[in-house]
């Protein structure tokens, strides 16, 4: 049965090729929104609050402040409409779900930046 | 009417062409062997008992072992009859997935739902419960309360809804609609959900 799973999955599967992401990442992603009949991106910049689920329906989450409001966005991964996604900065985070960022607020809701030895 | 016998393998999600995120139901349908077909002369109806899956025979009564060598070797786990099939098959053949099903069919799909055990009537029935913890109460936050009047009529009418075993009873689901077929694997895909358990035998009827 996980087999037959797996075989559906392929096969609905929209192929997105998304770079390898973590929560924390500050990323771009760009969505295509479909007005009537005319098509245009809208960037959507922010953290990456978590990863969840599996399989097909892997979803994360970004969260962005927007004129001083918070705002979150949970993209599907296998979404046809996420037509890139950028990563901006790695960020360094000691645990998988970001929840904490929530509430804070201003400079405490800094995430540091991951350096990598070149 | 036509359909077949399957089992339920589990529920992903799919993306349709209009951007909607689909909740469906992956069902492995068939093939189903034709055991049986019955005739207006002969039965009084016309219908076809149709075979999914496979047992072992020493787990099988000898009734059953004569009654399906007619159609072949396979003894099948379910043995299940449709009334008026629309399609003409003859003993022994195979039906498959695509021979019945073509995407955007509406089909409804029974079986058995899963088992909650013996439930109360909170769960059971959806009843409301006390929803107070004072006030006079204890003890009775999800009490079904009055079941009945007094001296009369003195009774408890039937069919008055109380706590019992809940699930693993027949349902069926009406109106679905199928996403997809993929006959290499004899899989159907099903908008939404389907009764039971994963592993468990439906019946999809169109």
């Amino acid at each position: 049965m996980a087999d037959l799973m797996k075989y559906v999955e392929e096969q609905v599967s929209v192929g997105n090729e998304l770079p390898d992401f973590k929560p924390g990442d500050n990323v771009v992603v760009s969505y295509r929104i479909i007005d009537g009949d005319k098509e245009r991106i809208q960037d959507f910049r922010g953290d990456v609050l978590q990863i969840s689920g599996s399989g097909i329906s892997r979803t994360f989450t970004v969260r962005k402040i927007s004129n001083g409001v918070g705002v979150e966005r949970i993209f599907p991964m296998n979404s046809p409409y996420i037509s890139d996604l950028q990563i901006l900065r790695r960020g360094k985070v000691r645990r998988a779900r970001l929840y904490y960022l929530r509430e804070r607020v201003g400079k405490k809701a800094r995430i540091k930046e991951k350096r990598t030895l070149r | 009417m036509q359909g077949l016998i399957g089992k339920k393998i589990g529920m992903t999600s799919l993306f349709t062409e209009d951007g909607r995120n689909l909740a469906c139901t992956v069902v492995q349908t068939g093939p189903c062997v034709v055991t049986q077909v019955k005739t207006i002369e002969t039965d009084g109806y016309s219908a076809l008992q149709l075979g999914f899956g496979e047992r072992k025979a020493k787990n099988v009564s000898n009734q059953l072992k004569g009654h399906l060598s007619k159609s072949g070797d396979v003894i099948s786990q379910k043995l299940v009859e449709f009334r008026d099939f629309e399609i003409e098959k003859s003993l022994g053949d195979t039906i498959t997935v695509d021979d019945v099903f073509q995407a955007e069919d509406i089909v409804k799909v029974s079986g058995f739902s899963k088992g909650k055990g013996f439930q109360g009537v909170v769960k059971r029935h959806n009843f409301a419960g006390v929803n107070d913890a004072t006030h006079g109460q204890h003890n009775r936050q999800r009490s079904p309360g009055s079941i009945g009047a007094a001296s009369y009529p003195a009774k408890v009418f039937k069919g008055m809804r109380m706590a019992g075993q809940d699930g693993n009873r027949k349902v069926t689901t009406k109106n679905l609609k199928v996403l997809r077929v993929m006959p290499e694997n004899n899989l159907l895909l099903i908008k939404g959900t389907v009764p039971g358990h994963k592993g468990s035998i439906v019946i999809i009827e169109k």
